[in-house]
């Protein structure tokens, strides 16, 4: 705790950090929380093109919730979300476990699987777009090299689209989990796995054992991140399948948008939005409380 | 009127009282340590004078005036923390300079006093370096300089030796004794290390749980400590503590450990009386062969050099005495002592506190 | 240096034979990450022909330069043909101010909620940290109703303030959790020293502050740079930022599909981000982590 205003000197100097923080406080108020409620209202009037406040009640989530197509963006959002989570995971972890072993190459290793990170998720879809286009990609090369059977065609089957998104976000951000794992692996104090090793512990022991274990506030972190990616996700889609074939690759985002600027239906857009809310809330609020209170020292 | 009154002060954060009610006085160019374990509230009474951590009552003042109401950097303080605090990115001179800097002191006249202070500190060769490129001792020295040279009218130091290794220590505590000398200034100095309470100190205040225990001179808080808690905070070895009851003709006390060894005390007491007798180790000698001799075996045996200390039992309990360094107690054989119980303290056995002759 | 694996490798077993299969692996891994951008930029230097007959993942055989100077300056987007350079300007004209300025916020913010605190400093940092991690679905109606009534609608400016508002809850964590760790007794002694709130801020936080400060930026011009929903949203036409240009350029439908074209642009539109990330990756990777974990 610090309490450096002292004196009674109840001047400008008392009130100048209170000061320094309003705007900023201000601005996140309105443009944050304001907006918000905002919308919240829209959703509960009859706004179409142009926002009517006139009071609808709860008419456009009852209407959002006939929608077929929210229910497949609900249901991409669920198919995409644990894929993306959990093949992420394995496979951050799995290469945060391999770097650890002592590479001499990791200085160069690393920086590899992260830099897709560093993209813009409209670059990461232009370039899936084009490696995943069955005429021209991939599946074009294959056969080129003399497999003429080979098929790769999910980016247009409607069936399948979905799981190409996931793989583009997949190479995105899954050097990001591993970079996490990593830093948690590095955390682990050295002796402990040297008691395990005298102890008898094989290697495979210790990292189920002990490491993986002890890994947990990472595993937590990467949890919240990526499901938070997941629900905001909207670049990648509209990038690499423009939500199609059809609406095959809606996700609650895209439905938004094109509900709300395309197909002038702003409260039931709006009460999309607010359900995507929700859904973020219920992740991150725990999330941040449990944080913020930690640090309370 | 003294120069610095501290009257009635408190703070409590959340119902949790930090100081209760502090009362100081301090003459002008006297050294007071506050000392006390950790928790005792003497950083916090430090930080209430600095004006860093606000009372929740009472009053300080300083020449007469209350000064609660001035901002930190108006009440003519100068603090010397912990940590030093020395600002990372400047060098030692802009450190040194920087509250002449914000007073709007003129550049040349500050070259001139930075000068001036770092040769009386001798650190004129380290005036370009950063606090990064010192030695602990150095950065001591250079978080002193920046008091000093603001030559307010009272200095604060926080701890200040807390940082540095036990040889070290000790030059800069008789460095800072020589710099209150030579200057006379006006010190609140915390710590909680007793030694270095006894060394500088011209008063000493000793605080637990927000309260001041006692206040007074090194020799008088060392002598007649106030209460058990004092006697066994200032001093080490801490004092002998035998608790027992008065018996006989009131001028003897059984020891709970070992009741038929009647111990003398310096004043008679009602017969019955629970006390708690208590004797430091230098007023215990392995001299003299009067009436009032034990026969204790040596448990143990520390030679430091200068003394040898033994460790006797008596019963249950164990007694420490300082020997000469030239005398040679055996391990396990009994030794003949005698205490010189004039300078035994009696402390009430209920309330801990010290007891005089006159207090039947 | 791995420290974990010195005790572990005691008990691994025939030291080679998973020595080989790791590096194996690790480096299988590498060229799977790597084969996306390495397809980009080979397609961009190949003429169409080429392509059109071919192996993607072959390197050009006639290497050429004009995809790019079309993508930069004659590609068709929209109903102009002027490439995308004009784009590009419109991301940089947007980012440097919104990165500039809620990193100076972000300082600030973070300065007061350390160092002069006030009762509710958690409740009001909790409040600015949630903000950022909203879906921004949620604000986009009535955001682009209040960019319309202050006549900012499909402006650089409007972009800025955006930008600006969406990034200070990260900014002001980074400088939060930096300035938790900076001694107080520094800005206690300041004060005794006789100096202020802001002279506090400048000459002594601020010289200590340089690798927070180039993490922030780093992150900030990473997400502003990459940001789609904001740029489509509120600035679609002349003013878009780049990633939206590189959309509207990629899935424009009219005339023969210029692959090569579409691949240089992207490059394009990724070199800023990829150049900062060469650079200062070091820095990029914890301002990734300390957005994530809460440092």
């Amino acid at each position: 705790m610090s309490h450096p205003a002292p004196g009674l000197k109840r001047g400008l100097q008392d009130w100048l950090p209170k000061l320094v923080l309003a705007p900023s406080f201000a601005l996140v108020l309105v443009f944050v929380y304001g907006f918000i409620v905002w919308t919240a209202v829209l959703s509960m009037s009859k706004s179409r093109i142009l926002p009517v406040y006139k009071w609808a009640g709860f008419d456009a989530y009852e209407r959002l919730f006939a929608q077929p197509s929210w229910y497949m963006a609900l249901k991409n959002l669920a198919i995409f979300g644990s894929l993306y989570i959990s093949i992420c995971i394995a496979l951050g972890l799995m290469l945060a476990i391999l770097l650890d072993q002592r590479i001499r190459i990791e200085g160069a290793l690393r920086p590899i699987y992260l830099y897709p990170m560093a993209l813009s998720f409209v670059v990461t879809g232009t370039a899936g777009k084009w490696f995943l286009n069955p005429g021209m990609g991939i599946q074009n090369t294959v056969r080129g090299w003399g497999f003429e059977s080979f098929t790769f065609d999910w980016l247009v089957r409607p069936d399948m689209a979905i799981y190409t998104v996931a793989i583009a976000g997949i190479w995105q951000a899954s050097g990001f989990v591993m970079a996490m794992f990593l830093a948690g692996l590095r955390g682990i104090d050295n002796e402990m796995l040297k008691a395990a090793t005298v102890d008898g512990a094989s290697t495979f022991t210790i990292y189920r054992r002990i490491v993986i274990p002890l890994l947990r506030p990472a595993f937590l972190s990467a949890v919240i991140v990526l499901a938070h990616m997941a629900i905001k996700s909207y670049d990648l889609v509209i990038a690499l399948t423009g939500g199609g074939p059809g609406n095959a690759t809606e996700l609650p985002s895209t439905f938004m948008y094109s509900y709300t600027f395309t197909r002038s239906q702003m409260a039931v857009g709006s009460a999309s939005a607010m359900i995507m809310l929700m859904g973020i809330a219920a992740i991150m609020v725990p999330y941040l409380y449990s944080e913020l209170r930690e640090d309370r020292r | 009127m003294a120069f610095i009154e501290i009257d009635r002060l408190e703070r409590s954060i959340g119902g949790n009282h930090i100081l209760k009610g502090i009362d100081v006085a301090l003459e002008k160019g006297g050294f007071l340590v506050l000392v006390g374990p950790s928790g005792c509230g003497k950083s916090t009474l430090l930080n209430a004078i600095a004006g860093l951590q606000p009372p929740t009552a009472g009053d300080i003042r300083i020449d007469g005036q209350s000064v609660l109401a001035l901002h930190p950097s108006k009440r003519d303080i100068a603090m010397v923390f912990q940590s030093y605090a020395l600002y990372p990115n400047m060098t030692v001179a802009q450190n040194i300079g920087f509250p002449l800097e914000m007073s709007g002191t003129p550049k040349a006249q500050r070259e001139d006093e930075i000068r001036a202070v770092g040769k009386t500190l001798q650190i004129e060769h380290l005036l370009d370096r950063r606090p990064g490129q010192l030695s602990g001792g150095q950065r001591q020295r250079v978080a002193m300089a920046r008091a000093l040279v603001r030559k307010p009218r009272l200095f604060l130091f926080d701890e200040p030796l807390s940082n540095l290794d036990a040889k070290l220590r000790v030059e800069v505590r008789a460095e800072i004794k020589r710099l209150h000398q030579q200057t006379g200034a006006t010190i609140i100095y915390v710590t909680h290390d007793q030694i270095e309470a006894m060394t500088l100190a011209t008063q000493i205040v000793v605080m637990k749980d927000g309260v001041i225990q006692q206040s007074g001179t090194p020799a008088e808080i060392y002598n007649r400590p106030a209460n058990m808690f004092v006697a066994d905070f200032m001093g080490s070895p801490a004092m002998n503590m035998l608790p027992g009851q008065v018996a006989g003709d009131g001028r003897h006390m059984a020891p709970d450990a070992a009741p038929d060894r009647l111990l003398p005390l310096p004043f008679a007491l009602r017969v019955g009386r629970r006390i708690v007798f208590g004797i430091r180790s230098e007023n215990i000698s392995a001299e003299g062969n009067g009436v009032e001799a034990l026969d204790l075996p040596v448990e143990i045996v520390e030679p430091t050099g200068s003394d040898v200390f033994v460790w006797l039992r008596l019963g249950s309990a164990h007694l420490s005495a300082r020997l000469p360094a030239t005398s040679d107690p055996q391990l396990n054989e009994n030794l003949r002592i005698t205490m010189d119980i004039s300078r035994a303290v009696i402390f009430d056995g209920e309330s801990r506190e010290r007891i005089d002759g006159a207090g039947h | 240096m791995s420290r974990n694996e010195a005790a572990i490798a005691t008990a691994a077993g025939p030291g080679w034979l998973n020595r080989v299969v790791i590096y194996g692996l690790l480096l299988i891994f590498a060229a799977v990450y790597l084969t996306p951008l390495f397809v980009m930029l080979a397609t961009s230097f190949k003429s169409l022909d080429e392509i059109r007959g071919g192996d993607i993942l072959a390197l050009p055989r006639d290497p050429t330069i004009e995809p790019w100077l079309k993508a930069w300056g004659s590609a068709c987007i929209g109903v102009t043909c002027e490439g995308i350079k004009g784009y590009f300007w419109n991301s940089l004209r947007m980012v440097v101010p919104a990165v500039l300025i809620s990193t100076m916020l972000g300082a600030l913010n973070g300065y007061v909620l350390t160092k002069w605190r006030f009762r509710g400093h958690k409740i009001v940092f909790g409040l600015m940290l949630f903000a950022c991690f909203i879906p921004f679905q949620s604000v986009l109606i009535p955001m682009a109703r209040v960019l319309g009534t202050l006549g900012l609608s499909n402006s650089i400016t409007g972009l800025v303030l955006v930008h600006v508002v969406y990034g200070l809850g990260f900014t002001t964590l980074f400088f939060r959790n930096y300035y938790e760790a900076f001694p107080t007794e520094l800005i206690h002694s300041a004060q005794m020293d006789g100096a202020g709130f802001f002279t506090i801020f400048r000459r002594i936080l601020l010289p200590s502050s340089a690798p927070i400060i180039v993490v922030c930026v780093i992150y900030q011009f990473t997400n502003i740079w990459n940001d789609f929903l904001f740029g489509v949203s509120f600035a679609a036409g002349e003013s878009a930022p780049m990633t939206v240009a590189l959309n509207n350029l990629v899935s424009s439908s009219t005339g023969v599909k210029e692959y090569n074209v579409d691949m240089a642009a992207a490059v394009i539109a990724a070199l800023p981000t990829l150049i900062v990330y060469v650079l200062a990756g070091r820095y990029f990777m914890r301002g990734l982590m300390a957005g994530a974990v809460k440092g």
